[in-house]
């Protein structure tokens, strides 16, 4: 006898067939903008001389952190990649980053802030959250490919569904986290709900919400590999092709050069993250 | 004129506050009440009212629902029943933007661990009542030094809240407090987390300026001493419900109960009881414009005292003591002039009697008790202090 099946994938794929039925004009509408955003970016990255971008980059990885040994490494690692033939990979990774990062914190932060003050929506919110981190990053290229198409954008939906938990969890946290008698502070000076939230929430979490984004972007960069299997190029491209003709030093070198870019990422944001506070100690 | 006043306020945390308001009514306690109806009382049946320009302190322990009572007070707690007068206005029927409006007109707030906002400098700090109520710049800055100046903390504008220390931290909230020009201030266990001395610099501070700005103030403490301290009146709760109501004086001379006796126990009754209560009638006064030394004599043997006080147009001027007073007789004097001593240590009806105890010990007159208008009321000698501090401490 054979036993009935529950058609847990029939149904999903019904729903997403129907979505992209109807929605299908408006993501491509978006694919293409998207693209032509990205390639912008690549091509501003790509058309002056490498080593002016890589001064560019350590002058800004400076001013951010305010570190000269990040700076420093900045230069050495961008110039290590040049050297290596995957400059232009690299800055369509990172164009990619860029994009599907600041995606990720224009949902995120909202979603983040709206489950900290409302207790339905977090509710609604964290199970939905525990489903995105714990599926596997894989399934979200299927239905990235109807709705988006191959390439870039496709690779930039999965990315930013894939990146996004984190921020609005630590957006979440931080809101939450601000001590009870500031609020009420706040409240009792007659504050009303937008002051409340941009005068005294929002900074006072501050510190937790750039940490959410750091880890958003961590996150966003170990997709680049993933991603490259829909036709994303870039570093993650480079890794790709190195494994289906097994050039191991090909694989590792695009791999050091996805390593060099997350260091950077990481220790500027981290640096950011913490230099409010330490400006206010220090003074 | 009444300020504030609370008139059967409940509050109830819970499913089912009627029901628990029930239960409470027919005598069932705190702990039954939570039990069966997973209810919390926070706040029973409270009543009081707060004068204009009056410190009232809501004294208790942890638990006893006064941080909530105060919080209903500006409903950042909303009460489960009763209403809470401020002026004319119910302001338990404000609507949240009726509410908001009225925060920002009369209310502000100091809070136990300072609650400031560490990203804004001290005068950021200061200038956030105002801010939000969209003061301009220029006027904000003005206004919120002048409460910064007030406090002490002149040069400390420019600082973030932790490079202060916690007494300077809380200046800093009493100074945003004192910047609106909000007619009442709560203060929810202000100095609970400051050390005892600076505690004690705070209070006397508090006192100096309600002297200046004369606030309706609502204090929250847990410290017996210093509700005695710094309070016109006092209320005492207990699980939520108010146990005794009424001067410091009052509460410790003639507690309610069991509850307020063990409290008030360890009380230093010299910080306590005022020298209008210990105080002795004059026996009998000279006075300057008809009394000769002579005259005076006779009052001090028929009194069976050593000296008199004079007193001249109704005040007090001297104190003439029976050795000078032979004298004045012997050379032949006719008017008290050439002997009285002027120039006394006074103390007033309501100086504690710690600080007559050093006076004793060294004015060689009884220390005279006087009024506003410099009227001699009483005299405080030794024994009378002694006294008065024996009965009352033994109660």
């Amino acid at each position: 006898m054979e036993m009935y099946r529950i058609p847990v994938g029939a149904v999903i794929e019904a729903i997403i067939d129907f979505l992209v039925l109807h929605l299908a004009v408006a993501t491509r509408a978006f694919a293409v903008m998207t693209s032509t955003g990205i390639s912008w970016i690549v091509s501003a990255l790509t058309y002056p001389p490498e080593w002016m971008v890589i001064a560019v980059f350590a002058a800004l990885a400076w001013f951010l952190s305010r570190n000269w040994k990040i700076g420093l490494f900045t230069v050495l690692g961008l110039g290590l990649i040049w050297n290596m033939q995957l400059w232009d990979p690299t800055m369509s990774t990172l164009a990619l980053i860029v994009v599907s990062t600041l995606i990720a914190i224009g949902i995120g932060i909202p979603i983040g802030i709206l489950a900290a003050l409302s207790e339905i929506a977090y509710k609604i919110i964290t199970p939905i959250l525990d489903i995105m981190q714990t599926m596997p990053a894989f399934v979200y290229l299927i239905p990235a490919i109807p709705f988006f198409g191959l390439g870039a954008v496709g690779a930039i939906f999965a990315t930013v569904v894939f990146s996004v938990p984190p921020c609005i969890r630590l957006t979440c946290l931080g809101i939450k986290q601000v001590p009870k008698e500031m609020v009420e502070a706040a409240d009792a000076f007659g504050s009303s709900k937008w002051q409340k939230l941009f005068k005294v929430q929002l900074p006072v979490a501050k510190t937790t919400i750039i940490a959410g984004v750091n880890q958003t972007i961590m996150l966003a960069l170990s997709m680049v590999v993933i991603a490259a299997m829909i036709g994303a190029r870039g570093l993650g491209g480079e890794v790709w092709r190195a494994i289906q003709r097994l050039e191991m030093g090909r694989g590792f070198e695009a791999g050091i050069g996805i390593v060099i870019v997350a260091i950077i990422l990481d220790r500027v944001m981290q640096q950011y993250g913490g230099k409010g506070q330490q400006a206010q100690q220090e003074e | 004129m009444d300020k504030i006043v609370v008139e059967d306020v409940w509050k109830v945390f819970g499913p089912s506050p009627q029901k628990a308001i029930e239960m409470m009514s027919k005598g069932h306690t705190k702990t039954e009440i939570l039990e069966k109806t997973k209810n919390t009382i926070g706040v029973a049946n409270v009543s009081f009212s707060v004068k204009e320009g009056e410190i009232l302190v809501v004294m208790g322990l942890s638990g006893s629902g006064k941080s909530t009572l105060v919080r209903c007070l500006n409903r950042l707690i909303d009460p489960t029943v009763g209403k809470i007068y401020v002026g004319d206005i119910d302001i338990t029927g404000l609507t949240p933007e009726q509410l908001r409006k009225f925060r920002l007109d009369h209310l502000s707030m100091v809070f136990q661990n300072f609650a400031l906002f560490p990203h804004r400098t001290v005068l950021d700090n200061v200038g956030y009542g105002l801010e939000i109520q969209h003061v301009d710049a220029a006027k904000r800055r003005e206004k919120s030094m002048e409460a910064i100046i007030q406090v002490g903390l002149k040069g400390n504008e420019d600082s973030y809240p932790n490079q202060l220390s916690g007494g300077m931290q809380q200046r800093v909230g009493l100074a945003r407090a004192l910047a609106l020009d909000a007619d009442i201030m709560l203060m929810d266990e202000a100095f609970s987390a400051l050390d005892p001395l600076i505690r004690s610099d705070m209070q006397d501070e508090l006192l100096q300026l309600q002297e200046a700005v004369q606030k309706t103030i609502v204090f929250i403490s847990h410290d017996l001493d210093e509700a005695l301290k710094i309070g016109d009146r006092i209320v005492l709760m207990k699980d939520g419900y108010i146990v005794q109501s009424g001067t410091a004086e009052e509460i410790l001379t003639n507690p309610a109960d069991e509850y307020v006796a063990k409290f008030v126990q360890d009380v230093d009754m010299a910080k306590v009881i005022t020298a209008e209560s210990v105080m002795l009638k004059p026996k009998e006064m000279a006075y300057y414009e008809t009394d000769g030394p002579k005259s005076a004599l006779r009052k001090m043997k028929h009194s069976h005292i050593s000296g008199i006080f004079v007193r001249k147009e109704k005040k007090l001027l001297g104190y003439v003591s029976a050795d000078d007073a032979l004298e004045a007789i012997k050379r032949g004097d006719s008017t008290l002039e050439k002997v009285l001593q002027a120039d006394l240590e006074t103390v007033s009806l309501d100086t504690p009697a710690v600080d007559i105890i050093p006076l004793l010990a060294h004015l060689h007159y009884p220390v005279p008790v006087v009024d506003e208008a410099n009227r001699l009321r009483g005299v405080v000698i030794k024994g009378s202090l002694l006294a008065g501090l024996a009965e009352r401490g033994t109660d």
